[in-house]
């Protein structure tokens, strides 16, 4: 096994709005894989396609030395889970239910789960430390443990491969932390690949191996944080004044906002 | 979780025992009471040895009650059937099987055939049934393509049907002025008083099907709710399941609807009450409903056509008097 994803020549357009331009680029295996770019670069529209949600238009999707069309909506199930951005509680599922849904690919015919289909939903529940929630209901939970129960339903779901949409948006900084601490315990224990869109440059910056850094569908920068976080590229992606310096943690770039007020006038 | 909760299948089967031993208990109830008093044992014998009994009783147990009760038990199961598909499909709790319209394609289709005078069944039936595949090939050519899984749209589409059919039954009514009025008025509440015994079969046979059809494809339900994108990625072929969902639960509702009339309420609060009771799961709740469903409709009728001293009241009438309490009382201690 070469890589975990390989996208190769992918274009993608709504109408006649194309929002992917020729996309190649690979996914490694046992890598966490961040994309970051600003609104409207085609990063939720790259993690679909990539998913099986959006058709693959032109260009050609490898998923594990397989073409992307070669997998049932099943097979893909088995390799790729995805955790959307927009989680809807509507209906009162209770934890333990929603993390054993991860299960579904690798159900019968009739959808009954095994004794196996539960001990896996168990140990997936203490992976992630969501075991003292799994008897309340969705709708009982806060942002961050409603993310954290669908990370372990993703994990539930055994795929080689997992696809989150911004699972940091709407979280205190607490909760940040623990999802991304998460992802990372994730890699690093079950070698899977991790690939995650974001839009703070400073997370992906402390836990991405490998970035990549979309603008109008096109790629602008892709490789080590340290090589895609300068101040060169990010300027061209965001067109706003950045600082970009070096983490007190350590060998991490991080960046800064300049707002309005301190920007001294260019010479 | 923990191993100790029982599987779901164990939850399978003590649900489905419980709602089996209502629908026979309600079912028996439907059968031995009716405006002809008669004792607990010429009934037993009458549904055990009919040879030994009374022939009059057979005639009035097994022509007139029979078809009657099994008529009310599969209005019952389709109706509640029916609202938990569309609360699933459109993920709308207040969705209902009547919501896409089909009631009021299924409405004109009776009342033409009422006002031309044809008999109930087939005459009436049929046409009504023409009715509601109509409107339905018409929400289905308005939704076409990629929109069918928008579930606004599908809604929306639902809505404006139903309105225009609301306008174009008021001006059927508004022109019909002699005893029609009152059969269309009937109809128009939900009759099962026209129950025989050769269509009430004709129609298991033909709805039994569909509920398989539908239970096979509970776990996708299941996962729809969790949003289409989700249920994608869980290995759902969304577009597949919707479409079939659709088809499968506008058909049985329609086969349903043509015979006994807009049998109202049901279908919206049994999955909300089973789903109080038995949670969420589709897995459990389209067996639940079937039962469930059957059986409180049983009752209903049970209780439509010994209520009144004369006569009988419309069984929709019943239907949303007992089961708008129950539901808010449910509502209630759920929410403590």
């Amino acid at each position: 096994m070469k890589f975990a994803i390989e996208v190769k020549n992918l274009s993608h357009s709504y109408g006649n709005r194309t929002v992917l331009k020729n996309l190649s680029f690979p996914i490694s295996m046992g890598d966490f894989f961040i994309i970051i770019g600003p609104n409207g670069s085609g990063k939720t529209t790259l993690m679909k396609t990539i998913s099986g949600i959006e058709k693959l238009q032109k260009g050609q999707l490898v998923i594990l030395d397989r073409p992307l069309q070669n997998y049932t909506r099943k097979a893909l199930a088995k390799i790729i889970a995805f955790v959307p951005q927009m989680i809807p509680v509507d209906f009162p599922f209770t934890v333990s239910e929603v993390v054993l849904m991860g299960r579904s690919p690798h159900l019968g015919v009739l959808g009954l789960e095994q004794k196996k289909d539960l001990e896996i939903a168990n140990q997936a529940m203490t992976f992630t430390g969501v075991e003292h929630l799994s008897k309340r209901r969705l709708d009982q939970l806060s942002g961050g443990e409603l993310q954290r129960v669908f990370i372990t339903r993703a994990i539930c779901q055994e795929s080689q491969i997992i696809l989150l949409d911004e699972p940091t948006a709407s979280l205190d900084l607490a909760h940040q932390v623990r999802v991304m601490d998460l992802m990372e315990k994730l890699k690093e224990e079950k070698k899977i690949a991790v690939v995650m869109v974001s839009h703070d440059v400073n997370l992906a910056a402390m836990y991405g191996d490998c970035l990549l850094l979309l603008k109008e569908g096109q790629i602008v920068s892709m490789g080590k944080p340290g090589a895609v976080l300068t101040y060169k590229t990010l300027e061209k992606a965001y067109d706003c004044m950045l600082l970009v310096d070096e983490s007190p943690l350590g060998k991490f770039p991080q960046v800064t906002l300049v707002p309005q007020k301190l920007k001294t006038p260019r010479k | 979780m923990n191993l100790k909760t029982p599987f779901l299948i164990k939850r399978l089967l003590a649900v489905s025992f419980l709602l089996l031993l209502l629908i026979f208990v309600a079912m028996f109830l439907g059968l031995s009471l009716g405006s002809t008093k008669t004792g607990l044992n010429e009934v037993l014998k009458s549904l055990l040895r009919r040879e030994d009994a009374d022939p009059v009783l057979n005639t009035i147990i097994w022509n007139i009650r029979f078809p009657r009760v099994l008529l009310a038990a599969l209005v019952g199961a389709t109706l509640s059937l029916g609202g938990l598909v569309f609360q699933a499909l459109l993920r709308n709790p207040l969705a209902e099987p009547y919501i896409l319209g089909i009631s009021g394609g299924a409405a004109i289709g009776a009342i033409i055939g009422i006002l031309m005078g044809l008999s109930r069944f087939p005459g009436v039936s049929f046409i009504s049934f023409m009715g509601s595949i109509a409107t339905l090939l018409l929400i289905l050519v308005m939704s076409s393509g990629q929109s069918i899984l928008k579930k606004d749209s599908l809604l929306l589409s639902g809505v404006m049907i139903n309105a225009f059919c609301s306008a174009i039954i008021m001006f059927l009514i508004s022109m019909t002025q002699d005893y029609r009025l009152h059969n269309i008025i009937f109809w128009l509440m939900g009759d099962l008083s026209m129950a025989a015994i050769r269509q009430t079969v004709i129609l298991t046979a033909i709805l039994f099907p569909c509920y398989i059809l539908i239970f096979w494809l509970s776990h996708s339900m299941n996962l729809l709710l969790m949003g289409k994108e989700m249920a994608q990625t869980m290995g759902v072929n969304i577009k597949a399941v919707t479409v079939t969902l659709l088809l499968t639960t506008s058909f049985m509702v329609s086969a349903t609807v043509s015979h006994c009339g807009l049998i109202g309420f049901v279908g919206l609060v049994m999955p909300h009450l089973l789903r109080l009771l038995f949670g969420p799961d589709h897995r459990v709740l389209v067996p639940a409903c079937v039962m469930g469903g059957g059986a409180y409709m049983v009752l209903c009728d049970l209780l439509a056509r010994t209520l009144p001293e004369q006569g009988e009241m419309p069984a929709g009438v019943i239907t949303a008097i007992i089961g708008a309490p129950i539901f808010i009382f449910l509502l209630k201690r759920s929410r403590q």
